[in-house]
């Protein structure tokens, strides 16, 4: 059973098709990889799945995006708790202006939890899942803002895995860091991938075949090609993208 | 030098002459009141009332006077304002209801103060009947200020990239939520700015209290918002002119004017103290 499914999704950005009939299934506790050149349309595929395009004026969406048995632009969903199912990552860390600790806390705060016990285990249990708590276990009161932009990434990744979802979508997460903290991010990918299902925008074909099982190659708006990695990878069924791939284009 | 580094530093000096004939110029009216107020400035001149067809005694009652208009009329404009300012920049889809209320804020923001005195002795004095009240002063100059308090809510919030926003709502937080827990926090300092520069307007504008709520002469002190007050602009202006011995009321003026300055001095460092704790803790 696929966690999730788009079927036959067209998006606008007022008259500028964005998105041409796109289907894919994707699977639980999988990671998923959106390659394609700039302007394709992944980062705005990669935000119908938590309704981020909501919060741009002007767009309209059609066809059928169901999430965990759910059609998500069904009236009665509610948005809100529809993003605590389905987390996010953006490609530039955006930490809050406040402690770490508050930074991982905040959703579940605004979720109403005040339990100081609970918000103290899920800020450790969170700093910890992402690699982060050994760093700053004893600086929790500090502001996000002293930390290193990688260190600043990984926050911003236990704070979405605080509220618990069971996706994780991340925009190009680690393009804005240096190579080790980007290995940081992709060896934590590796390890959610036990618990979550992750689907992350790339544009580094090294990490995209290092770190998902399966891979999206968009064009134009179009979903290209779709399918296991190590096979898009090793003999893509399509010449465009085995020339995206080879980096003949993009 | 050759001809191109002499019109360099031609330029440059022009320049910083007239920074420095600007500075100069302020500093000689501060330096000018203080040498013609201080004086008179003493313990009592700040705790009594004006005596001796107002050539003696102090200004107590217009200090109290004008400290009541400007804590009404904030208390009046700021959250009205800020509302405003969080409902254009935050909530308003771009159209033409947000246009023009942009242009009617910006058309208020240019009125003459004498014009909102008259409105506000037509509206709030007449037709609302407080009469000359502290409560229709306090409209009126919060009316007068309501304009800035508006413009630098909105341009505050312009400033918090949207990167905060999207961060707050992709974690399941309410627009409402976002607002409390993320931008507005991050703006309180510049609003703050906004809520300095209308109470130095307030203190020191006497237009629109005029017809409002200044009284000539009232040295007993303020019961309720419903009671007229003295007000240091206002009452610099009657030693100034209309006394009976304007020239043996002269010191009691730059002394006024000289309290009226520091007055809005305390405020300013008082407002800025409070911005800075707050910018620390965003940081
Ligand atoms: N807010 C927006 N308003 C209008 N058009 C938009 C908006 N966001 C994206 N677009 C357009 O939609 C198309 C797809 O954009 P999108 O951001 O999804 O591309 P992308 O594949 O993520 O590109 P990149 O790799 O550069 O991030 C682009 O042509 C872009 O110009
Ligand atoms: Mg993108």
């Amino acid at each position: 059973m696929d966690i999730i499914s788009a079927e036959n999704i067209d998006f606008y950005y007022g008259d500028f098709h964005a998105l041409k009939g796109i289907s894919m299934g994707i699977e639980e506790n999988s990671v998923t990889a959106l390659i394609g050149p700039s302007g394709c349309g992944k980062s705005t595929f990669l935000r119908l799945m938590n309704r981020m395009n909501d919060l741009i004026d002007n767009t309209r969406m059609t066809g059928n995006l169901i999430i965990d048995g759910q059609n998500i632009y069904d009236k009665k969903v509610d948005v809100d708790s529809l993003r605590t199912k389905v987390g996010m990552v953006f490609q530039k860390p955006n930490p809050f202006p406040k402690s770490i600790f508050e930074n991982v806390a905040y959703g579940l705060r605004v979720a109403g939890e005040k339990d100081r016990y609970v918000l103290e285990e899920v800020v450790e249990n969170s700093l910890k899942s992402a690699a982060l708590w050994d760093e700053v276990k004893d600086q929790l009161k500090k502001s996000a803002f002293e930390l290193s932009g990688g260190q600043q990434q990984r926050l911003c990744i236990a704070r979405a895995l605080a509220i618990k979802p069971k996706i994780i979508l991340m925009d190009e997460p680690a393009s804005a860091l240096d190579p080790l903290s980007t290995s940081k991010i992709e060896d934590l990918i590796f390890t959610l991938r036990n618990d979550y299902t992750i689907v992350i925008v790339t544009h580094n074909m090294q990490q995209a075949s290092r770190i998902s099982d399966k891979t999206a190659f968009f064009y134009l708006g179009e979903l290209i090609e779709y399918g296991e990695t190590r096979q898009m990878f090793l003999k893509p069924r399509l010449e465009a993208t085995q020339n995206y791939i080879t980096g003949r284009f993009g | 030098m050759t001809g191109k580094q002499k019109k360099q530093a031609l330029v440059f000096w022009t320049f910083r002459m007239m920074a420095l004939i600007v500075v100069g110029l302020l500093a000689w009216i501060l330096v000018f009141i203080f040498i013609k107020g201080a004086g008179v400035i003493s313990w009592e001149f700040l705790t009594t009332a004006p005596t001796e067809g107002m050539t003696e005694g102090g200004i107590f009652p217009a200090i109290v006077g004008t400290l009541c208009l400007v804590v009404g009329s904030m208390v009046i404009a700021f959250p009205i304002g800020v509302m405003s300012g969080i409902y254009i920049n935050e909530y308003a889809a771009n159209n033409l209801f947000v246009k023009f209320i942009r242009i009617m804020t910006n058309n208020l923001a240019s009125i003459p103060s004498i014009v909102f005195g008259l409105f506000g002795m037509a509206l709030f004095v007449n037709t609302l009947g407080f009469g000359d009240s502290i409560i229709a002063g306090s409209f009126t100059l919060g009316l007068l200020v309501l304009p800035i308090v508006i413009r630098t809510t909105e341009e505050s919030l312009k400033a918090i990239p949207n990167s905060f926003r999207n961060g707050s709502r992709a974690l399941g937080a309410t627009k409402l939520q976002t607002i409390n827990k993320v931008v507005l926090p991050m703006a309180v300092p510049n609003i703050l700015t906004g809520l300095i520069i209308s109470i130095g307007r307030v203190s020191g504008e006497t237009a629109p209290i005029l017809f409002t709520v200044a009284a000539y002469f009232l040295p007993k002190l303020p019961s309720s918002i419903f009671d007229q007050v003295m007000a240091l602009p206002y009452h610099l202006y009657v030693l100034s002119t209309s006394g009976t011995d304007i020239e043996a009321a002269r010191p009691m003026a730059y002394g006024t004017a000289l309290v009226l300055i520091i007055i809005v001095l305390i405020i300013n460092i008082l407002a800025s103290t409070i911005r800075n704790v707050f910018n620390k803790k965003v940081k």
